[in-house]
């Protein structure tokens, strides 16, 4: 996540002290991504370094006091334009743990690989529970931190659902007669996953 | 307070070659303020599950109590007022009768229950009132929106102070705002006393559910962790 990003959002709305960028960040992000005060200040001095915010001058200060100000420049504002538009980088896929327990579930003999995907489902979906909690408490009034509670619901729904479908190609291979057996010896087969095609689309 | 019990119920459709079971020793309480969502893949029963509760089917064997009354053992025509009076049906496809106003469609069953029209239509009113939709009574189902259409619905399915609301895939038909809105009244009226049960395949509507029960091949198979309140309380040290 850009933190760099974020803060020179906040400044397109006008000059702000670092304290104040720290508070805001933390509203806007539903208060789920705490930021740490260094890390605020290390952001806006690489900021300046680019070119991309300007310190206020004494002359200029927001009120009196030892707290330093900073305003967004133009490089700034283009840098966030561009930003916004620009896809993040999402074709490599991650390696993810739970794929791993279930693609080894299959391999280990004698595991009962519905229950594990099982156990796996309804941890799942009671964190969905929790997540659905606090946005019905919330009842729609933070609209960021709607936005971050959809965005944790729909990443858990995706993982449900590709547990569903791994359950339903597991069910429909042992109606074929498929043994973890098999899965061993194709794997000894072709001991390499095949190459992954390169994924380049024009982001 | 139960509200629905079932009680080992198991489920055959057929006979022979063709049998299909559909429902196996399936036992869930459901009590009054909560929301269970039964999660399944399709053929997993859910549907079976569904008309059961709602005396629209009798089991092959186990039993079905209903605020407490054996539902085996009433005769039709208590059945059918038990379904008017105590039981609402929410459907995936909302099931509005095109020719009436959403006034109509709510208040029906309340005159089918022997209401008077005007009683009947005034409680129709007030419900839709309370679902934001005032000045929609006077529409007719195609002039209303897919969430107002399943609101009206829902409308329709507590009138008259019903106990007990089953839901078949409540939001299935519509997208993510508007669905959220549905399962949002639908728990909203849990907190005011109606038990509910929501079958779903959807693993973001069954999460509005204060607890969710999983079925394959027509057996419950899990369930998630019921947040601690004071009715679990009570039943654990029952």
């Amino acid at each position: 996540m850009s933190v760099k990003h974020a803060l020179l959002a906040l400044l397109s709305e006008g000059p702000k002290y670092g304290l104040q960028l720290r508070e805001e960040f933390e509203a806007n992000t539903g208060q789920v991504w705490p930021l740490n005060v260094g890390q605020v200040y290390t952001t806006l001095q690489r900021l300046e370094r680019d070119g991309l915010v300007v310190a206020l001058g004494d002359d200029e200060e927001l009120e009196p006091g030892p707290q330093k100000a900073y305003r967004i420049t133009e490089a700034g504002s283009a840098e966030l334009a561009e930003w916004l538009r620009v896809p993040p980088d999402l074709s490599s896929p991650p390696r993810d743990d739970l794929v791993m327990k279930v693609l080894i579930a299959v391999r280990v003999p004698g595991t009962d690989v519905s229950a594990v995907i099982q156990a796996h489902r309804r941890y799942l979906v009671q964190l969905m529970q929790e997540w659905t909690r606090l946005k019905e408490d919330d009842n729609g009034n933070d609209l960021a931190f709607s936005l971050v509670v959809d965005s944790e619901l729909f990443r858990l729904d995706s993982v449900v659902r590709w547990l569903d479908a791994a359950e339903g190609r597991l069910r429909r291979a042992l109606a074929d007669g498929w043994t973890p057996a098999q899965a061993t010896a194709a794997a000894q087969a072709s001991p390499r996953l095949p190459t992954r095609p390169k994924m380049g689309v024009r982001r | 307070m139960t509200v629905l019990e079932l009680r080992s119920v198991s489920k055959v459709y057929g006979r022979g070659a063709a049998e299909v079971q559909a429902l196996r020793d399936v036992s869930l309480t459901v009590a009054a303020g909560e929301m269970v969502a039964v999660m399944g893949p399709s053929g997993s029963g859910k549907s079976s599950l569904l008309t059961i509760a709602g005396t629209l089917e009798e089991p092959t064997s186990g039993a079905v109590l209903v605020a407490g009354q054996d539902t085996l053992r009433m005769s039709a025509g208590a059945k059918s007022r038990l379904r008017r009076r105590t039981i609402g049906y929410v459907f995936q496809d909302f099931n509005l009768l095109p020719g009436l106003t959403a006034a109509e469609n709510v208040s029906l069953p309340l005159e089918l229950d022997g209401a008077s029209m005007r009683k009947a239509h005034l409680a129709a009113v007030k419900a839709l009132d309370e679902l934001g939709l005032t000045d929609r009574a006077r529409h007719f189902p195609d002039q209303l929106s897919g969430g107002e259409r399943q609101r009206v619905a829902i409308a329709r399915a507590v009138v008259g102070e019903r106990t007990l609301l089953l839901a078949d895939e409540p939001s299935g038909a519509l997208d993510t705002v508007n669905g959220e809105s549905v399962m949002r009244l639908i728990h909203a009226y849990c907190k005011r006393g109606v038990a509910a049960v929501v079958v779903t395949h959807d693993a973001q509507l069954a999460s509005w559910a204060d607890r969710v029960v999983f079925l394959r091949d027509g057996r419950l198979i899990d369930q998630t962790a019921a947040p601690a309140g004071p009715e679990t309380l009570l039943e654990q040290q029952s």
